[in-house]
């Protein structure tokens, strides 16, 4: 098959997924307990290397942009400026390739194989819809936490640019400046913003890995391939559709 | 070599079973099958009748398309062309609507990694809220998992189990379906001769406890004629010969002959 057709055959497929999964929500109540432990799975293992990635992404903000902002001497507009570009770009993007990395990729190796191994015909001999079982609590739990793991970052990412804005010395702003700065230039709008994007990246997160999932067929080594496969794809699409939809919201007046 | 003293647990019992349905074994009819995968054509204009309630062996070699075959009963593949017929129906038409119920026990047992042994086994059951009471899904399983002889293992994980317990949760798993059709693919495959004997015993003894029938995918000529109501042999996309296991031993085609008679002198 020549690639064209290919591309449009696979984004036609995942299209689908994502329809389909929205479909089958109608089932999330009685989907209750898996969505739950999905949720929480995804909170277990991204919670701490969130923590630890959001903070220094706040620092280096700080760092790059501080020392410019005091020759000019508007430095006390460093809270804005990590503020802003924490929860409209950053938090959103970094907190969705977190959960790639750390969630999506178990969500194809998982997915990949059960594929393998006949589950999931054994899954349609049962009829049971894969869909329905597999892939829709998955995507609602990417769907609902992602925010929340933005809001989180967030938070700890302004907060490690207050303490190198007040720590460096060619910064030297103090936390009540910092703060006080960040909640003028910060908008509802902007933080909004910043949790579409992270519910959108959950979408695409989760469809793509478990399609990929579902497509994986032959042994444990292409477990292996579509696991990479469903990362860098997500990636990829993570950063197209971050600039699809700032373009967008800047449209609606949402930016 | 030692035997695992947990796999030579009897597998016949006779206590009464609880059921969640009455089972009505079903007749398949398939007429002119075909499929190919790109240029290789597995199915040729495949006929076979399976009548209901019987224990019907497929013999075939290697490669020979059992796995495809089933898999179009089960309706896991669609045929290129042909029917597959079952009470009568074609099963590519009108498939939400039809009443009978098919369990598949797969060649790789396909135990679902994730869960218990009696979640495996109770899946069914829950997914479509056919028992919501508890107990009696618990006395389902249980019972179940005793006619294959694996009493007591309710809360082991599949990672735990040997391949040949694995076959037979997979086979529990069926049986809790309470199927009017089973389909065993290479029931018996990559287990010892010990493990074959069990296995061959379940499956045998099962219409004991259930009215179902049976179809029975195998390369191990022995296993065959051991439970077999009727063998039916495929070769090159066709069943080529089919019949009693007297009749198939008494066979004039030389692919039947050469089959069933390549053993270690
Ligand atoms: N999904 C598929 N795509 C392409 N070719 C396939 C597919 N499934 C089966 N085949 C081919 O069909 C042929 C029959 O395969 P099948 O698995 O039915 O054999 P089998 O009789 O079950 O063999 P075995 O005893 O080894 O299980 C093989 O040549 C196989 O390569
Ligand atoms: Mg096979």
């Amino acid at each position: 098959m020549n690639g064209l057709t290919s591309f449009f055959q696979t984004t036609g497929e995942i299209l689908r997924l994502f329809l389909e999964s929205i479909y089958w929500s109608k089932s999330a109540w009685r989907s209750r307990d898996k969505v739950f432990m999905q949720m929480m799975e995804i909170g277990n293992n991204t919670l701490p290397v969130a923590a630890l990635i959001s903070l220094f992404i706040g620092g280096v903000l700080a760092l790059q942009s501080g020392p410019q902002l005091a020759q000019f001497g508007i430095e006390e507009n460093i809270g804005g400026i990590v503020g802003l570009s924490m929860v409209k770009e950053l938090g959103p993007v970094m907190a969705s390739i977190l959960v790639t990395g750390r969630v999506g990729s178990a969500m194809t190796a998982e997915i990949g194989s059960m594929s393998v191994y006949d589950e999931i015909d054994a899954l349609r001999t049962m009829d049971i819809n894969p869909v329905r079982f597999l892939v829709m609590p998955r995507f609602l739990a990417s769907f609902l936490t992602l925010p929340f793991l933005v809001i989180y970052m967030d938070i700890i990412g302004w907060f490690g640019g207050a303490v190198v804005s007040a720590v460096n010395p060619d910064i030297h702003v103090s936390f009540s400046v910092y703060y006080r700065n960040l909640s003028e230039l910060v908008d509802f709008s902007d933080v909004v913003n910043g949790l579409v994007k992270a519910m959108v990246f959950g979408i695409v997160v989760s469809v793509v890995c478990c399609y990929v999932g579902l497509k994986t067929k032959g042994g444990p080594r292409e477990i292996g391939t579509s696991v990479t496969k469903a990362v860098v794809l997500s990636f990829i699409l993570i950063l197209i559709f971050d600039y699809y939809i700032t373009r967008l919201l800047m449209l609606v007046g949402l930016d | 070599m030692a035997i695992r003293t947990e796999e030579k647990e009897s597998v016949a019992t006779s206590k009464p079973l609880f059921k969640y349905r009455e089972a009505r074994p079903v007749g398949v009819r398939i007429v002119n099958l075909n499929k190919s995968f790109g240029d290789n054509h597995v199915l040729r204009d495949l006929n076979l009748e399976i009548l209901p309630g019987e224990t019907l062996v497929i013999l075939g070699k290697s490669g020979s398309g059992k796995s495809v075959l089933l898999r179009h009963i089960v309706g896991l593949e669609k045929p290129d062309s042909g029917k597959i017929l079952i009470n009568g129906e074609d099963i590519n038409e009108a498939r939400s609507k039809r009443k009978y119920v098919i369990a598949m026990v797969f060649q790789s047992s396909a135990l679902f990694n994730s869960l218990t042994v009696e979640e495996n086994v109770a899946l069914y059951l829950r997914e479509h809220g056919i028992v919501k009471d508890e107990d009696a899904i618990k006395k389902i399983v249980g019972s179940v998992l005793s006619v294959v002889g694996l009493e007591g293992k309710e809360k082991v994980m599949p990672s735990e189990l040997s391949g040949g317990m694995k076959k037979r949760v997979a086979i529990a798993r069926a049986l809790a379906m309470n199927p009017d059709l089973i389909l065993f693919d290479e029931p018996t495959a990559e287990l010892d001769p010990m493990m074959t004997r069990t296995i061959g015993d379940v499956i045998k003894n099962l219409r004991r406890h259930f009215e179902v029938t049976q179809v029975v995918v195998t390369h191990d000529v022995d296993l065959a004629f051991y439970i077999a109501d009727r063998i039916a042999v495929l070769s090159d996309g066709k069943i080529v010969e089919v019949g009693t296991p007297e009749e198939v031993r008494k066979s004039e085609n030389p692919v039947v002959k050469g089959f069933i008679n390549t053993r270690f002198e």
